[in-house]
């Protein structure tokens, strides 16, 4: 898995609260079998019209947002579903940062399985955020941002500055860009031992 | 003396493999329960790594997702849905997992076949890579959805990386209305609590109107427990439920040992939640989803809100872009509102007791004329033994149409969808934009309530159904 240290990026900023994982990435698009390939897919219903042709009405298919890699929503992001799929599409699209105020369990979850890092900031930081973007569009430019993962801190090229919170075991995995399995597998003896000391209740025939 | 402790400490403290320092601990999986979503890339990387499944036999998969709910002899005509359901076979066969395939008489929903067969048991673990895992919390398990990533891990190691969630309990006092269901209750709850009530949390149900609940019901309150934001709902274990689990088949055969290990763990008196939330049943009534979230919700006798009316600005710029979606203005009688098309499936509503229900209501009389509505039993089980009831005939009889067993029109990945602009009363846990079908409109209703609906082709009040 990538590695994530600092990353700097344009903010998409996608003003809307409770963005279900239909949303993200429909249904129809999940009979993949492989990872990739779902960026295409993403906020599907969303960012193309019936035809199939762009929807110029919707916020991340402003030119000014191309390349955007650090998506900005409001909260309860991703909630519904457990499909991975959605950060799978974020993450295929070109994202490696969100940012929301609050983020459904399993979706934030599954962010840190795919070296995106979801980070929760507080609802009046977000609204400054969503501000400072439209005032760098309004005079012509993208807004960016910077992540430091190692001091964790956000920070813009105009002063805001704020730190962040991230859980100590998900911060190293991302900082070194473990492998979740094989450092679980590290642990196989404790694994065998729980087993050992429990009745494994015999199952199928 | 220890401290008192809840179900879910209970549940956790049992299952922890180890908490090294500086790493979150790892908990041991019971059960692994896989469909033909959310598993290739999961079988792909075991591969790719070259490890084995470390359990299979605490493992078992069953296609339910992609399958065609109409005559299985045919082949499956969507070639992206026959790779999946191919893909999964395959898998199973070369990693030695118990697949409920297609053709064998036990397939169904995952969350419908789990319970029904005893894989399901008080006290264990169970993950599978679909939000409503939580379904399975009806029998005294913490049972939750995990994303492909958690599937290979789980796959290679049984155990979970996991932060311990903390509890919320709601307690429902009081009892239930007649007419007003299980449906209607957690409907309810989501209503109070929102989407995001729950997140970070378990919810654990208690009081008086849980305990009144069948395990069937219980499983359609748990399985909505995702839709709060919970990643988990639990109901403590109690005579009911060892009554459900008595006699199948993958129950401990010491069943009554296995009995007496389950009754120590409903939590001790005194244990503490993270937070509480007190309802009375005597509040609910039937309800009607009107929005694209569950927690947009009112009681039938209710109107279509307003916009304009809620006090937070993302609530009415939510609400007026879901009154748009889904074609209603603020201000009309639910039961005002004509229907299209009636779906009674899901693995919220679709076991035996939900098409009793149904097929209560619907008795002597037939579909609307403008109505197109079908049911699908939630497995194989469950659709054989309404047939030996009959339940099936009073169906067709009305003008249902009567499926085979699979996840259908939940959503729509398989060839049961709406058009756009169709307007369904659906049984299922979710009314997202798109969900059933790209512009299709989907509420969230009883067994009842639909059956209700798919006569009268509006929604009904069904506390004052006039049964034949």
């Amino acid at each position: 898995m990538h590695s994530f240290t600092t990353h700097t990026g344009i903010v998409a900023p996608l003003d809307r609260a409770n963005v279900d994982t239909d949303q993200i990435i429909p249904k129809q698009f999940l009979k993949r079998i492989e990872r990739t390939g779902f960026g295409q897919f993403l906020f599907f219903d969303w960012r193309f019209l019936p035809d199939g042709s762009p929807n110029p009405d919707f916020e991340l298919n402003r030119k000014v947002l191309a390349g955007a890699s650090v998506l900005l929503a409001r909260r309860n992001f991703g909630c519904g579903s457990s499909r991975e799929h959605a950060p799978w599409a974020l993450a295929d699209y070109g994202f490696r940062v969100v940012i929301a105020p609050t983020f459904a369990d399993i979706f934030f979850n599954n962010c840190f399985q795919n070296g995106m890092l979801p980070i929760r900031l507080g609802e009046e930081d977000v609204e400054e955020l969503f501000r400072r973007a439209r005032a760098a569009e309004a005079a012509g430019g993208p807004y960016r941002m910077h992540v430091d993962l190692r001091s964790c801190t956000l920070t813009d090229d105009a002063g805001f500055s704020r730190p962040f919170t991230v859980d100590p075991f998900r911060q190293r995995c991302l900082l070194e860009g473990l492998d979740d399995i094989g450092l679980s597998l590290r642990h196989v003896d404790a694994i065998a031992a729980w087993e050992a000391a429990h009745e494994m209740t015999p199952t199928t025939r | 003396m220890p401290a008192p402790r809840t179900l879910l400490d209970k549940i956790w403290d049992a299952h922890v493999v180890c908490s090294p320092a500086g790493e979150l601990p790892l908990i041991y999986i019971d059960r692994h329960l896989v469909h033909e979503v959310t598993s290739p890339q999961a079988f792909e990387g075991l591969r790719l790594a070259g490890r084995r499944v470390r359990r299979p036999e605490a493992t078992f998969a069953t296609p339910d997702h992609n399958v065609p709910t109409t005559d299985r002899r045919l082949p499956i005509a969507d070639p992206v849905s026959k790779q999946q359901i191919d893909t999964l076979r395959a898998n199973c066969r070369e990693f030695g997992i118990r697949l409920y395939d297609l053709g064998d008489a036990d397939q169904g929903i995952v969350h419908v076949i789990g319970p029904e067969l005893g894989i399901t048991q008080p006290g264990m673990t169970i993950v599978c890579g679909d939000s409503h895992t939580a379904t399975h919390g009806a029998l005294g398990a913490l049972a939750f959805g995990i994303g492909t990533s958690e599937v290979e891990h789980v796959l290679a190691t049984q155990t979970l990386r996991q932060a311990k969630p903390k509890s919320l309990e709601l307690r429902v006092d009081g009892s239930l209305h007649p007419g007003v269901t299980a449906k209607d209750l957690v409907l309810y709850l989501i209503g109070r609590l929102s989407t995001e009530g729950g997140t970070g949390h378990v919810i654990e149900y208690t009081g008086p109107c849980i305990r009144r609940l069948g395990m069937e019901e219980r499983m359609t309150v748990c399985n909505m427990s995702i839709e709060a934001g919970a990643r988990a709902g639990m109901i403590a274990p109690d005579q009911i439920t060892f009554d459900y689990l008595r006699g199948r088949d993958l129950v401990p055969r010491d069943f009554d040992s296995a009995v007496a290990a389950w009754e120590k763990l409903p939590g001790d008196p005194g244990a503490a939640f993270d937070r509480v939330e007190i309802f009375r049943g005597e509040e609910i009534v039937p309800q009607v989803t009107w929005g694209t979230n569950p927690a947009q919700v009112v009681g039938v006798d209710a109107v279509v809100p307003d916009a304009g009316g809620f006090t937070d600005a993302s609530d009415r710029e939510s609400g007026a872009r879901a009154l748009e979606y889904m074609g209603l203005k603020g201000g009309t009688p639910i039961v005002d509102i004509p229907i299209d098309r009636v779906f009674i499936g899901s693995c919220t509503n679709s076991r035996i007791e939900d098409l009793r229900a149904a097929a209560r209501v619907v008795q002597g009389y037939r579909v609307a004329p403008s109505v197109h509505a079908m049911v699908v039993p939630g497995s194989g089980r469950v659709k054989r033994q309404a047939e030996q009831e009959g339940i099936d005939r009073v169906f067709r009889e009305a003008g249902f149409e009567w499926r085979e067993a699979g996840c259908s029109m939940c959503l729509g990945m398989n060839p049961d969808t709406l058009s756009p602009g169709q307007r369904c009363a659906s049984t299922s846990n979710r009314n997202f934009e798109g969900r059933q079908g790209k512009g299709g409109r989907t509420h969230l209703v009883s067994p009842a309530m639909a059956a209700a609906a798919a006569v009268t082709g509006h929604f009904t009040d069904i506390r004052q159904w006039t049964y034949r």
